[in-house]
Formats: C-alpha cells, sequence, structure tokens
C-alpha cells in the first residue's frame, strides 16, 4: 500500500488509509493497484480499510492498534464506530449517551 | 533558534514574564460580577478576571491561586472577597505581597455593597497600572519559557499535522534548554510502559507509570474516558486512536519529571503534568474542559500555551497566551479569525511536520515579544478552576 493524492498511509504497517480530503460515494480510488468504488461519502481525516480486515482483527493506525473490527470490513469500506470498537472503554456520542448516565 | 530574544518583563524573584496582566481576583462566586465590572472599565488584555466558584476551602484552589496571581506574565492583583467566604484571602494576599506585586484587597460587605466596591475596585485598578507601567524590562530567550500543550476540540487530523507538529516543536524547545510541559494522563492509558521507558530515571518511571494507572482507574469509575461526541463526528473511532494522537504532542524527549498542579519546575526539560486527583473521586471528572487544563498548565508556570485543534476551539485564556494550531485544512479555512498556525497544509501535502514547526517556533517569537494571537485579539479570556485533591508528588519526580 501507498498514499496517494486522495490517501494518505501513516506507517507501512497500517491496515487502514487516510483520507486527505473529503471523497464522495461512487468515486473510484486506487488502493493496492485495484480501483475502489467508494460505497459512502468520505469525510477528511477518516479512516478507509486498504484490506479486508475480519471481526475482532486489531486496526492499526500508525504502527498502533487502535481497537477492534466487530464486523467484517472490505477494502474501501470507511473504518469508524460502526464497524469497530475500542479494546478499552466505549465511544461516547450524542446518539448514546443516556445509555452512560444509567437512563 | 539560539540568537531569539526579546524583552520582557523582570519579576524580583529573577524570573521574568512576556505579559504584564493587571488580574482581579474573585474568591468566589459572589463577588464575580463586581470583579467583572471592574474589569470592564479598563482594555482587554490589560486586566483580566479570574476567580475560584465554591464557598468551602480547597487546599488545591488555595495553591492554583497563588501561583496564578505570582505568574510571571502578572504584575498584580486585586483581590475581591464578598466577606463570608472560606477562601483565605488573608494569605493570598501576603503570598503576592511577598514577590513585590502590587496588591490589594476589596470587601464587598465592608466596602458598602455593589457600587460602591465597584468604585474603590476601579480607583485601585487605575493607580495600580501606572505602577505597572514602571515594570522594568529585561532580555529573555527561548530558554527563559515555559511552554504547555494541550489539545481540544480534537478531530482524526489532530493526531496526524497539528500534535507531532508540537511534538517537533518541544523537541526543539527542549533542546534549548526551555521547560515544556504536556499533559492528559488519561489520553495515555495503554502506553504507560512506553512513558516509564522515556523516564530520566527509573524511579521516576515508577511514577509515571502510577500516574497513568491511576487515571485509569478514575476513569473508570467516573464511566467515561476523556472522549466528546466532537471526537467521533470527526473521525476519532475510539479513546486510543485519540490518545495515540495525544500523547506525540509530548514529542521524543526523555522526560525529566512528573507534576502536579501548581508545581513550578526550574530545570529545562519536558515534563508531564498528572492532572488526575489522587485518592478516591470526590469532586467529579478530573478536568471538566480545556479552560480547566489550560489553568493547571499556568499554575505550572507556563508563559504561553500550544492548543492543538481539529474541530475548532476559540479559547484563550487571561494570563498565558494562547496558539492556536489548526491541524484540518476545512477548519482553518473556515474558523480562520481564530487560527494562529494551519498545520492542516500537511494534510493537503502543500507542508511537511519540520514547516509547521517552524510557524509554531515563529509564532511562539512573536508572541513572547508581545504580539497578540488569535484569541487574545478577539478578547477569549474563559478561565475555570475546580475542586480537586492532590497528594504532593514524591521525590523521585522533580530532578
Amino acid at each position: 500500500m501507498e498514499s496517494s493524492d486522495k490517501l494518505i498511509l501513516l506507517d507501512d504497517m497500517d491496515n487502514v488509509l487516510i483520507a486527505r480530503c473529503d471523497i464522495k460515494k461512487g468515486e473510484r480510488i486506487l488502493i493496492e493497484n485495484e480501483e475502489i468504488e467508494m460505497k459512502t461519502d468520505v469525510k477528511l481525516g477518516f479512516k478507509v480499510a486498504g484490506k479486508a480486515i475480519i471481526p475482532g482483527e486489531k486496526i492499526i493506525k500508525f504502527r498502533t492498534p487502535i481497537g477492534s473490527a466487530t464486523v467484517p470490513v472490505e477494502i474501501g469500506d470507511v473504518v469508524h464506530v460502526h464497524n469497530m470498537k475500542s479494546d478499552y472503554s466505549p465511544t461516547y456520542t450524542i446518539q448514546n449517551q443516556n445509555e452512560y448516565e444509567g437512563n | 533558534m539560539k540568537e531569539i530574544e526579546w524583552k520582557g518583563y523582570a519579576r524580583k524573584d529573577g524570573s521574568k514574564g512576556i505579559r504584564n496582566v493587571l488580574l482581579v481576583v474573585y474568591l468566589v462566586e459572589c463577588a464575580h460580577h463586581v470583579s467583572s465590572e471592574i474589569a470592564s472599565g479598563f482594555k482587554k488584555n490589560e486586566v483580566q478576571v479570574i476567580g475560584f466558584g465554591g464557598c468551602y476551602p480547597n487546599s488545591h484552589a488555595d495553591k492554583v491561586m497563588r501561583r496564578l496571581c505570582t505568574h510571571t506574565n502578572v504584575g498584580g492583583a486585586l483581590l475581591v472577597s464578598l466577606g463570608c467566604e472560606s477562601f483565605n484571602r488573608f494569605k493570598l494576599a501576603k503570598t503576592i505581597e511577598g514577590t513585590g506585586r502590587p496588591v490589594s484587597t476589596l470587601v464587598i460587605q465592608e466596602a458598602g455593597g455593589t457600587s460602591k466596591a465597584i468604585a474603590r475596585g476601579t480607583e485601585w485598578v487605575r493607580s495600580a497600572l501606572q505602577q505597572l507601567k514602571n515594570a522594568p524590562r529585561v532580555k529573555m530567550g527561548v530558554k527563559d519559557l515555559v511552554i504547555g500543550t494541550i489539545c481540544g476540540g480534537s478531530d482524526a487530523t489532530s493526531g496526524i499535522s497539528g500534535n507531532p507538529a508540537v511534538g517537533l516543536t518541544f523537541d526543539r524547545l527542549v533542546e534549548e534548554k526551555a521547560i515544556t510541559i504536556f499533559e492528559e494522563t488519561g489520553e495515555m492509558i495503554g502506553f504507560e510502559d512506553h512513558i516509564a521507558s522515556r523516564a530520566k530515571t527509573q524511579a521516576l518511571g515508577d511514577e509515571l507509570r502510577k500516574s497513568i494507572q491511576k487515571a485509569a482507574r478514575y476513569y473508570s469509575i467516573m464511566g467515561h474516558a476523556s472522549f466528546a461526541p466532537g471526537n467521533a463526528d470527526g473521525g476519532l473511532s475510539t479513546i486510543e486512536e485519540k490518545s495515540l494522537g495525544a500523547y506525540s504532542k509530548g514529542g521524543k524527549s526523555e522526560i525529566a519529571g512528573l507534576l502536579k498542579p501548581g508545581d513550578i519546575p526550574t530545570q529545562p526539560g519536558l515534563y508531564l503534568l498528572d492532572v488526575v486527583p489522587d485518592g478516591e473521586p470526590r469532586f467529579g471528572f478530573p478536568n471538566i474542559n480545556d479552560n480547566a487544563e489550560i489553568s493547571e498548565l499556568m499554575a505550572c508556570g507556563s508563559h504561553i500555551i500550544l492548543f492543538v485543534t481539529g474541530r475548532g476551539s476559540v479559547v484563550g485564556s487571561p494570563i498565558a497566551p494562547v496558539i492556536k494550531i489548526c491541524s484540518n485544512p476545512d477548519t482553518y479555512e473556515r474558523m480562520e479569525e481564530d487560527m494562529d498556525v494551519n498545520a492542516g497544509k500537511v494534510i493537503s501535502g502543500e507542508l511537511n511536520l519540520k514547516d509547521i514547526s517552524d510557524e509554531i517556533i515563529s509564532a511562539i517569537r512573536s508572541t513572547a515579544a508581545g504580539n497578540k494571537t488569535a484569541s487574545e485579539a478577539l478578547g477569549h479570556q474563559e478561565f475555570v478552576l475546580l475542586y480537586k485533591s492532590f497528594q504532593p508528588a514524591g521525590p523521585s519526580c522533580l530532578p
């Protein structure tokens, strides 16, 4: 894998790439010499799978595990709270805050 | 960088400041309005309001307040008391007086109420400002600086551009014998061994490891990691991912010491500030927002705060100018007036981390020489000081 005009590879060990800019759904992006059609919009700074990732597999960014996949992830998928989770403490969003306060 | 020098303010104890702020300090929330009214009659940046809202005594708040009122960037202080609160105004006034700074205590109940207190306070501030004008100036350089760093309103770009650029800047500042301080032990959970391995001594390494284990326990009791909803909206999926970025702010230098809020380092080098209270959780979250962390970095002597933001923070501070480093190029474009450095150029591929670090160093130089940062120019002066409890740092914590 390598960086391109749309995606940054932070480390050779990583299984995710970082969007350098907003990428539109349907855009075709070259990852690992394969042209991948984006299934969703990708916002700047978000992670895109550089390879297929199986549930339970660590997500590696900057050579560091930042959590684990919760469902199968395909190459080119956005990798975020919908398909990965922390190995330490759950991630808090506006939508799920009530369960944190015991309501 | 060595040749960079400017004129600072000479303090009697030999320390040097880059601002000469007159503080109006409320000692309980009940005295806040009177304090704000007094300050509002004067030019922004020249007179600033800080305070402690609580009526119950707290030794952490006492210590932080003493440090802030005698901060190198502070020229004098007016203490504003309602009259019946617990804060020990006598001790605070004596501490300030002992440093040769002008100080006066205004007790609203004794002054005869709001209007008379405002009039009397305004009169004292006017005369104190005249005194401050005569503050002796002194040559100052990078080696005289204490620089703190924090990231807030983080997104997925923070850890790629802004934070590593600050880390690189910290490495260069440490080489030039400055003092640098990073914090957020709650965002170092999982990195205990790595941090311990960077300690100057093994005993310090053990202390660093313990401070992070303490944070892990504290946050787990709070049921909440150091993570805000905006972090996830900005592409950060987990606390590990946020932490990975946050940790890079400290750079790669050896860690010289571990501070508690209010400990002022004297030897050059990189320090970790432990902001998580000791003992069983008593007063709630370790720091409720970014300004609570800035207050503690200032209480450790920080002249300037390097603040990395991706989502777009606007905050400033009343004592130590905040240099805003924006890690996200889209945010920079949207909120340019609030930002000092555009680290987003690393994301867009226009500049590298070294280029951004050069820009940060020139922003430090310019700010130290008296030029206003974006948040200063916009009048930001957010301030928070909370109840906390700490044990003194152990003997292996300081060089």
